[in-house]
């Protein structure tokens, strides 16, 4: 059943990699505004439940419902563009196009979505600037360090505006401070702009930045609200 | 944390009175759990008796919390030796938590389950200090901090203990 008021959610998912099953029968939802930590050992599913999520990977049974639309059932265009449109990602490692600058990679979903480039870069600038990182705008990636890297991957997920943000263990390749910051900034932005965010980590220092978490364990998702 | 060392280190400063040295130690220490003011005075009579202070003046009207108290040389060598010698790290936590695992595993109920939700404990709390970190001044980041990373390293005993329960289970059953 879809929890009332979710943005995202995910019924009965089944996905199996050869003979591995990596998720099985698991369940999913985040509403507006809210920080889901998703936990657990690794192997256990985790990033495979955000692919699904996402819409990146097709589960080989269930559903994903996202703002009423079967994520599920949408030919592979549909979700391609609701992916650039509606939904942000930070990953471990910034993957920024080493070839552009930290403000045209930021500006990089907008300028793919059609903007102009100085439209697209004003936006990416003014999220470079809350992320505190606009110092970086012309230098390129190998040029600044990882924890402004991955703050110009936030910015880049922030652009344009995502209804939800998918962030996969986006402080793992950081020192504590760094990590800190990042996910300080991260989840401000998402609360002021009621932006969803599915935060898959392992590390619970960074689970501590979310509202609850969940654990998946054997490709099943335990919801730890209703543990305590 | 030693009350008596801590309050001696507030005398360091100049004399005091009892409740004076309790609201220092509130203001600095006590944000979770504030000292009583019983607590204070009998520490102080032991600080007195061993010599580590001594009165300093008395009020005039008042009960015995009117003393005013001073801290020694013996009392300031004490604290010096205090501050200076380690702490011994204690696995305070885990002999409790290893206890009620066993136990469980020992009487069929789920171990896993309660180190569910000992962990969703921890992360609440984590979360209350996340919280504080966030709104507080760098006093309160740095106390924070120190709670957060010892909170973590018992999350991550949960964690392998949770991914060992079933040896454990064949260990303690056998």
């Amino acid at each position: 059943m879809i929890p009332a008021g979710s943005l995202l959610s995910a019924v009965g998912l089944r996905k199996s990699y050869g003979p591995t099953r990596a998720l099985d029968d698991a369940d999913f939802s985040v509403h507006p505004g809210e920080v889901v930590a998703v936990m657990g050992p690794s192997g256990s599913g985790k990033s495979t439940l955000l692919h699904c999520l996402a819409g990146i990977v097709r589960p080989d049974a269930g559903t994903v419902t996202y703002d009423g639309h079967r994520l599920t059932d949408l030919p592979d265009a549909e979700r391609s563009a609701l992916r650039r449109g509606e939904f942000g990602f930070v990953f471990q490692f910034g993957q920024l196009v080493p070839e552009l600058t930290c403000v045209e990679n930021a500006a990089l979903p907008l300028r793919l979505a059609g903007l102009r480039r100085k439209e697209a870069e004003a936006k990416a600038l003014h999220w470079l600037e809350r992320l505190d990182v606009a110092d970086a705008r012309d230098q390129r990636p190998g040029e600044v360090s990882g924890g402004q890297g991955q703050r110009v991957a936030v910015a880049r997920a922030l652009v344009t505006s995502p209804r939800v943000i998918f962030a996969d263990e986006p402080t793992g390749a950081l020192d504590s401070l760094n990590g800190e910051r990042v996910m300080e900034l991260l989840t401000a932005a998402a609360r002021e702009t009621r932006a969803a965010v599915v935060l898959v980590t392992h590390e619970s220092r960074v689970a501590a930045y979310s509202d609850r978490e969940v654990i998946v364990r054997d490709g099943t998702v335990r919801d730890m609200a209703g543990v305590l | 944390m030693s009350i008596g060392h801590t309050l001696l280190g507030l005398l360091e400063s100049g004399p005091r009175h009892g409740y004076d040295l309790k609201r220092a130690f509130d203001e600095h220490f006590g944000h979770d759990r504030p000292l009583h003011y019983g607590q204070v005075y009998a520490t102080m009579s032991r600080l007195l008796k061993n010599g580590l202070v001594e009165v300093d003046g008395i009020e005039q009207g008042g009960g015995p919390d009117r003393k005013r108290y001073a801290i020694t040389e013996a009392g300031v060598t004490d604290v010096g030796q205090w501050l200076a010698r380690p702490e011994k790290p204690e696995p305070y936590l885990q002999s409790t938590l290893y206890t009620k695992v066993v136990l469980a595993l020992l009487t069929g109920r789920s171990a896993a389950g309660l180190l569910d939700a000992q962990r969703a404990e921890h992360l609440r709390l984590m979360r209350g200090l996340t919280e504080r970190k966030r709104s507080g001044d760098l006093a309160d980041q740095l106390i924070c901090d120190h709670a957060l990373f010892h909170l973590e390293a018992d999350l991550r005993w949960l964690e392998v203990t949770a991914a060992r329960l079933g040896r454990l289970a064949e260990a303690v059953r056998a």
